[in-house]
């Protein structure tokens, strides 16, 4: 099943590499990874999506706790939940397809951030299966180059993740 | 307040730490630091002859008094080469600090001479580690570095220490902190009330009990609550290969260790068991053997520090995360205080099972009248010991053997390298042993593989006298090795044959010791006793065992705990 877990770590040089580490050393997926310091700048902000059983994730976070610069971690998909990922995109925009491209990004209420006589850069936010969709609606064939942030995450409701 | 340098500071914390002895071997990064060791006395350094010694004499130490041990090394290889004793230290959790030398900060990155990333090396087999970043940051370093050694479940932690990090002319005001403050690390001080209550329940109406200790009850020197506990209940009690003198191998309740090479009736127990009490243990595939096939009619509780080994290869019923001693102490008062009491009948019956099986094999083995047998000469050393001895090993069959026929009574005995298996270890844990135990006998049985793993370390031995035996069981082989390659591979001995082995006498007395040939059975003990009552000598004991000889009882690969092979014809 596929997980989204947020991490508090302490903002300091190799805490990052620990993350990453113990994925790789104990055999865990990473599907997407993203990490910024937050409000506080001792801590850094960690999301992390992952899949594996229930045993599996269990070990993870156990996994994750014990790593000394870990501060406080939780499994937003335990509860209700917001999740969004960037991306940016750029597509091939001429004649007739330029009319076309823009229809779909409003329907998809994306944004055309920069313009050339032939090539559009999107913008799109959304959780994943939504920009998954866009790109489908698009059709590959006139996808330039796609960059995407991975998912970022924050709990619905009053429930915090802080210190 | 005083003004010191990097250097100065490094020393004057591990001696306000504490630390008397630190292993070590110097190099460039290092010399700063080596200068400093030598202006002053407090802290003592024992100089080996190559780094992965160092660690494995910090990690005997650390077994045997359950006190971190320290290491002190320089950059590059010096460093690469503590990590597979750091490894070792990391699987069995022993607590350790190993300070290496970096290149200078303004070098790091441009692969300078003897450069190596050993924060990124070191970092799958560390509990942490630290870089030193500012000459100021070190007292506070070395006070976190011992604090997360050394608590919770215990693990080495590295400090790389850049060389400008350690200028002598450059000083600063020296305090050692006092508190240590860690906002992300805060291991159990106490386990779950309500668990604990609800395993004390499960454990009075149990029919056919176990207890299931582990190197968790050594680390956590819990071994006094556990036999209380264990002789209250009057439950059987098996150990893990680490947790060996943690409940006494002479009392009638102790089955033995159990797993892979455990006793007969340990294994059966086990699964036949309706109730688990796991202590300190982890469920290593070592002990398990398929784990779909584990304890099939057994409900578990599980006791330890750490989460992360409750319920990752078997599924806890209860777990309760918490510190051994202080679990096991609550349930002994909640146990005194129960108006339940274990039912007698059914423990009556259980121990009639279990004392069927103890006499059906009995770690049994053929004795021949002319071949000098493995199990034998550990008999014997453990008679003429009185069982006492701390007894280091190194890995193979002799580790088995020892463990398995050396009936050790207490904690923080046994050493060996359980979960990494590391071939090498057992001399300079011995070494590491005997510096700080000069008067109690230390044995290190080992093969003729795994001693020349680290057989430099003689050298060490001489110039500190650390007269240490060396019970060198010579099969003239890699015998664990190749009995597996007898039971699976069709007897190919693929390199598991060495040819040209050096005479160990000469090599012995080479290095300024002693060195005895044992090759007859009838001078097998006179010759051992000669060799125990030599005390101020190190003396290289060279016994030449049975070639063919395999260790049983062995468990049927991907079988149940159950299913062994007890000697090479006979199956259960």
């Amino acid at each position: 099943m596929r997980r989204i877990i947020s991490v508090l770590l302490e903002n300091e040089p190799g805490a990052l590499s620990r993350v990453v580490g113990l994925f790789s050393q104990r055999n865990y997926n990473i599907e997407s990874l993203t990490v910024a310091p937050t409000e506080d700048e001792t801590l850094s902000r960690l999301t992390v999506t992952t899949t594996g059983s229930d045993k599996v994730i269990e070990q993870i976070t156990k996994q994750l706790n014990k790593l000394i610069e870990v501060v406080k971690l939780v499994d937003l998909t335990e509860g209700a939940h917001i999740e969004r990922e960037l991306m940016l995109v750029k597509l091939k925009a001429t004649g007739s397809q330029r009319a076309e491209i823009k229809r779909t990004v409003d329907i998809f209420r994306g944004q055309i951030v920069d313009v050339t006589s032939s090539v559009y850069t999107v913008q799109l936010a959304g959780d994943s299966e939504k920009l998954d969709g866009f790109i489908q609606a698009i059709g590959t064939s006139g996808v330039l180059e796609v960059v995407r942030t991975g998912v970022s995450g924050i709990a619905r409701g009053e429930k915090v993740l802080s210190l | 307040m005083e003004l010191l340098s990097g250097a100065d500071m490094l020393i004057r914390s591990l001696k306000d730490e504490g630390i008397e002895y630190i292993y070590g071997y110097p190099g460039g990064a290092a010399l700063h630091i080596y200068d400093a060791l030598f202006r002053q006395d407090e802290v003592k350094h024992i100089l080996v002859r190559h780094e992965q010694a160092a660690v494995h004499m910090a990690d005997g130490y650390a077994r045997a008094t359950g006190k971190p041990g320290t290491v002190l090394v320089t950059s590059g290889p010096g460093a690469t080469n503590t990590i597979t004793g750091i490894a070792t230290a990391f699987m069995d959790s022993i607590p350790m600090v190993v300070l290496c030398g970096q290149v200078a900060s303004t070098l790091i990155g441009e692969d300078a001479f003897q450069e190596t990333d050993m924060m990124g090396v070191s970092r799958p087999v560390v509990k942490h580690n630290f870089s030193v970043r500012h000459p100021e940051e070190i007292p506070e370093i070395i006070r976190k570095a011992y604090y997360i050694a050394a608590t919770g479940r215990p693990g080495p932690v590295v400090v790389d220490i850049p060389k400008d990090m350690t200028t002598p002319n450059e000083r600063y005001e020296y305090s050692y902190p006092k508190k240590v403050k860690l906002r992300s690390y805060n291991p159990a001080i106490r386990g779950h009330a309500g668990q604990i209550k609800k395993a004390v329940d499960m454990l009075l109406a149990a029919k056919r009990p176990i207890i299931y200790a582990g190197g968790g009850v050594v680390l956590g020197k819990a071994s006094d609550q556990l036999t209380e506990l264990v002789r209250m209940l009057g439950y059987p009690i098996t150990n893990t290969l680490m947790g060996i003198g943690c409940y006494p191998a002479s009392d009638k309740q102790h089955l033995g260790w159990l797993g892979m090479h455990g006793t007969y009736e340990a294994n059966m127990a086990m699964h036949h068991s309706d109730l688990i009490l796991c202590v300190g243990a982890r469920f290593d595939d070592r002990v398990t053997n398929a784990t779909e096939k584990f304890c099939p009619g057994a409900r578990i509780i599980h006791v330890d520090i750490d989460p992360a080994s409750i319920s990752k290869t078997i599924d806890a019923d209860v777990p309760i995360v918490g510190p051994v001693d202080a679990v096991l102490k609550e349930m002994l008062s909640l146990v005194k205080e129960s108006k339940e009491k274990p039912d007698a009948d059914a423990i009556a019956s259980w121990w009639k099972q279990i004392d069927e099986w103890r006499a059906f094999h009995g770690m049994r083995y053929e004795t021949s009248p002319d071949v000098i047998k493995p199990q034998e000469v550990i008999e014997m050393l453990c008679r003429l010991t009185n069982g006492e001895a701390f007894v280091t090993s190194d890995v193979g069959q002799h580790q088995m053997f020892a463990a398995q026929y050396y009936k050790f009574d207490k904690p923080n005995r046994w050493i060996n390298s359980g979960g990494l298996g590391t071939m090498g270890f057992g001399l300079p844990a011995a070494m590491g042993i005997k510096l700080t135990h000069p008067d109690d006998e230390v044995l290190c049985i080992t093969g003729e593989g795994s001693i020349q793993m680290n057989i430099q370390e003689l050298s060490t031995c001489k110039q500190y006298n650390l007269p240490v035996k060396i019970i060198n069981l010579n099969n003239q082989a890699l015998g664990m090795v190749k009995q597996w390659q007898d039971m699976n591979y069709e007897s190919r001995h693929s390199q598991s044959y060495m040819e040209s082995l050096p005479d160990f006498i000469k090599l012995a007395e080479a290095y300024g010791h002693v060195g005895v040939r044992i090759d007859k059975k009838e001078d097998l003990e006179t010759k051992l006793k000669e060799v125990l009552a030599m005390k101020d000598k190190l003396v290289f004991v060279d016994i030449y065992v049975d070639r063919f000889e395999h260790v049983y009882p062995m468990q049927v690969a991907r079988g149940a705990m159950k299913d062994m092979w007890l000697s090479k014809t006979e199956r259960v």
